[in-house]
């Protein structure tokens, strides 16, 4: 039998960049195959040419031993492959319905095509509701849409880029279910993904690029999780180093019962949430997105005041009626999740950006008169300290990468030294190497006295970096405990588990 | 109020409600694509200059009426090659269109002022409309029967066709419509077009429909109102008829009162000139007050499209 997919020799260019260098591999049919590498080695470029997306600029493309064309994503899926895409390509205000029929090439009668829709998610076990608005779905029945999309066209070949970023651990089993079941019908899966023990568990074979270049072909059920994390990096990798029974320091951050109102939007409100972080501590707040994460980032960070002096506060001041420029002169920086647009304006440069956050911290407005050259030398260092690609502190926020983005915004926290650090999703699209560092540098933030709530949904990144955790449900959070505490399937049950989506 | 009275108000509605009506229909089309295009007025005005020459010259009103059209479509593919192949600022790109149009049309005009035409006749022989009720229904020129069906073939694109799904997805999210495969750029250039063709159209009315004659800027803002009216009906074909025809309701009481029509002329002309600008800020204050997932508001509206980024 001929392979399903063959590439030899794909090389494609860009202005600066040689975004894939003389790429050559091969998946066969019902195989789980995993493409592997960090932020830049060129996996959505490969996967971009092999969908139609780009063409390139050398090399072979075989499907099923014939040398193929793809000049667009209509004939890739007339070949059979299909693609689920990490930042979803719905269309909020249209229905499940009408956001599959527009990724269909035929013309099928909507009824015909509820249908099929209703078959395929039977066949899978994928539950959703044709009729309903997307803008009213949760990132997870958002993810089953793309899921049934491609899986109405009879795909050979499903490529799935970063599935399991927003999904709890019972959903990730559900996913794995799915496309295990998918494989063994004979269609074949590459699937892209930093998450390595997910690729051990899953995968049969992985393809590791780096630069551009692939550095290796391997089985990830005889590899480690570290030895191919340091194949994708090409160098050793450095653990956390956490020193062993720290002590904490007096109470810095407390949180007493504090609510916030509903917004209208689609992030629930929090309800009634108290927590206690020390000096030195880090405390984890897991739980699947849109389960009132938001609302308490924004009531930490002030961009939403409470009416409540006393929910919020620092050193036992009162916080709660400040706002954000006034929580960040008494010590609390915050990251909000989304970093292009609410973290950082696209159209600034960095520069500008690093004044919009580090303005008073670090004195770098003076009688009402930007400071350029502190802002300047500001934005050097972090992009130093932190890896930054960017051509400098001139380069605007929006030229960055989404990884890059995201090392540039938490070294402009960190670096102001703030005696409170909150930040939700503090590694979101970073590669391995740069999370490494990342949260290396969150430890020695707390080990030098500061107090640091990270949100995230990665619960490796928790296990890994938090002291205590506790777990975010439908806006109500859990009592923290020490993280060591905890094994995984109970976070899973309590991030899922009264959450009947999740337990479906 | 007698019969007689009554009936002439509601013919002198209707027909100042159909231009209207056709433009912002065009421009609900371009605006669910993603695209803003302001320069509705100017496109009417060559639409109005066109239609007025052609017949001026033919005498024959529905050849004038399909130049009407073409010229507005030549006047929206200068804007489409400016915003959509150069991705140039919809804003200014609309607001110089309307500029270049008022001025173009006004230098095509040039020597055909005060030079009479005849209207378009009705399209039904003049024995069906004998009574006056049956003159409501039956009095009417094709184009405001034209202008009526276009609603429910716009509501019929929009809603229940491949192709109309296709529209709203590019407006909704264009880098999505892209990634999918469909031509972002092309959906919208038809978009472009097809608002040129119905601005002509609307353009074609003053001279074939209101006053048979060519006055410079004789269309006198009705371009904007249909834009506004296009926000105010929240982008919905029936809400646009209902409100074409509030606001066409709004405009001939302005002359009313102009005239010295009794109590109306207690209110000063100039509020009732004001009126549908008064209830489109209304109406927006609503919508954004209730700002929901349904506010219908295509997601992409006035946005270049980019797809590098």
């Amino acid at each position: 039998m001929p392979n399903r997919l063959e590439l030899s020799g794909i090389t494609k260019q860009f202005p600066g960049v040689l975004a894939n260098d003389n790429v050559s591999f091969a998946v066969k049919p019902g195989e789980i195959h995993a493409l592997l590498g960090e932020n830049g080695a060129g996996k959505s470029t490969l996967v971009k040419m092999i969908y139609g997306i780009m063409q390139p600029d050398a090399g072979e493309i075989r499907w099923n031993g014939e040398p193929v064309v793809v000049p667009n994503p209509k004939a890739a899926r007339k070949f059979g492959i299909g693609m689920v895409f990490q930042h979803f390509s719905l269309f909020e205000a249209l229905t499940v319905l009408e956001n599959i029929a527009l990724g269909m090439d035929a013309k099928v009668p909507s009824r015909e095509l509820e249908a099929r829709i209703r078959e395929v998610m039977a066949t899978y076990g994928l539950a959703l509701d044709p009729h309903r608005t997307v803008a009213t779905l949760s990132v997870g029945e958002r993810q089953r849409i793309e899921i049934v999309r491609a899986l109405l066209l009879n795909p050979q070949l499903l490529i799935m880029d970063e599935p399991t970023s927003v999904l709890t651990p019972q959903e990730v089993e559900q996913l794995f279910t799915v496309l295990r079941k998918l494989a063994a019908e004979g269609c074949s899966i590459l699937y892209i993904s930093h998450k390595l023990h997910e690729i051990k568990a899953l995968c049969d074979v992985a393809t590791i690029l780096r630069g551009g270049k692939l550095v290796d072909t391997c089985d990830p059920k005889q590899e480690t999780s570290r030895s191919m994390a340091e194949k994708m990096i090409g160098s050793g990798l450095k653990d956390i180093v956490k020193p062993e029974g720290r002590s904490f320091g007096t109470p810095k951050l407390v949180v007493n019962r504090l609510s916030t109102l509903s917004t209208g939007h689609f992030d629930i409100p929090v309800r009634n949430v108290s927590f206690t972080v020390r000096a030195g501590e880090i405390l984890g707040i897991a739980g699947v997105a849109g389960n009132g994460q938001n609302a308490l980032l924004d009531a930490l960070s002030g961009e939403v005041r409470s009416d409540d002096r006393d929910a919020i506060s620092i050193d036992g001041l009162g916080i709660g009626g400040m706002d954000t420029t006034e929580r960040r002169r008494h010590g609390l920086c915050a990251v909000p999740e989304e970093r292009n647009g609410h973290a950082a304006v696209g159209d600034f440069s960095l520069s500008d950006n690093s004044v919009l956050t580090a303005r008073d911290r670090l004195g770098m407005v003076v009688m009402g008169l930007i400071n350029s050259g502190a802002a300047r030398t500001y934005t050097g260092r972090v992009i130093a300290d932190f890896a930054v690609k960017a051509l400098g502190p001139a380069s605007t926020a929006g030229s960055l990468s989404g990884g890059n983005l995201q090392k540039y915004i938490m070294g402009r926290e960190i670096l102001q030294k703030p005696s409170v650090l909150v930040v939700s999703q503090p590694t979101w699209g970073v590669d391995a190497g740069a999370a490494a560092a990342i949260h290396q540098a969150l430890v020695d933030l707390a080990a030098a006295g500061s107090a640091i709530v990270v949100i995230s949904q990665d619960l490796d990144e928790l296990r890994a970096l938090a002291d205590t955790l506790a777990v975010i449900n439908m806006g109500e959070l859990s009592a923290a405990r020490p993280v060591k505490d905890f094994s995984v399937e109970e976070i899973g049950l309590l991030m899922g588990g009264v959450h009947g989506e999740a337990a479906a | 109020m007698s019969t007689e009275l009554l009936i002439a108000i509601i013919i002198t509605v209707v027909g100042a409600s159909t231009p209207i009506l056709i433009a912002a229909l065009g421009e609900l089309v371009v605006e669910k694509s993603g695209v803003l295009n302001l320069g509705v007025e100017g496109m009417m005005l060559v639409g109005a200059i066109t239609a007025f020459v052609v017949t001026f010259t033919t005498g024959n009103h529905y050849l004038a009426i399909v130049c009407a059209a073409g010229a507005g479509v030549a006047a929206s593919m200068i804007f489409g090659f400016l915003t959509l192949s150069l991705s140039a600022n919809q804003t200014a790109t609309g607001l110089a269109l309307t500029i270049f149009g008022t001025g173009f049309s006004a230098l095509a005009g040039q020597g055909y002022s005060a030079r009479p035409v005849t209207l378009l006749g009705p399209l039904f022989p003049a024995e069906l409309a004998t009574h006056p009720v049956w003159r409501v229904l039956f009095g009417y020129s094709a184009l405001v029967y034209f202008s009526l069906i276009m609603v429910v073939v716009v509501w019929f694109f929009l809603k229940r066709t491949r192709a109309g799904l296709i529209l709203r997805a590019v407006g909704e999210n264009d880098l999505s419509a892209h990634s999918i495969g469909y031509s972002v750029i092309g959906v919208r250039y038809a978009a472009v077009a097809f608002g040129g063709a119905m601005a002509g159209i609307a353009g074609a009315c003053f001279p074939l429909l209101l006053t048979p004659q060519w006055a410079e800027r004789m269309t006198a803002g009705r371009g904007w109102i249909a834009v506004a009216l296009v926000v105010f009906a929240s982008w919905k074909p029936f809400r646009l008829l209902a409100g074409a025809y509030l606001f066409g309701l709004v405009m001939t009481m302005e002359l009313y009162a102009k005239a010295g029509g009794g109590p109306l002329s207690s209110i000063p002309s100039e509020l009732w000139a004001a009126m549908p600008y008064l209830a489109t800020i209304v109406v927006l204050v609503l919508i954004s007050i209730r700002r929901d997932a349904s506010s219908n508001a295509p997601a992409c509206l006035g946005r270049p499209f980019l797809p590098s980024n």
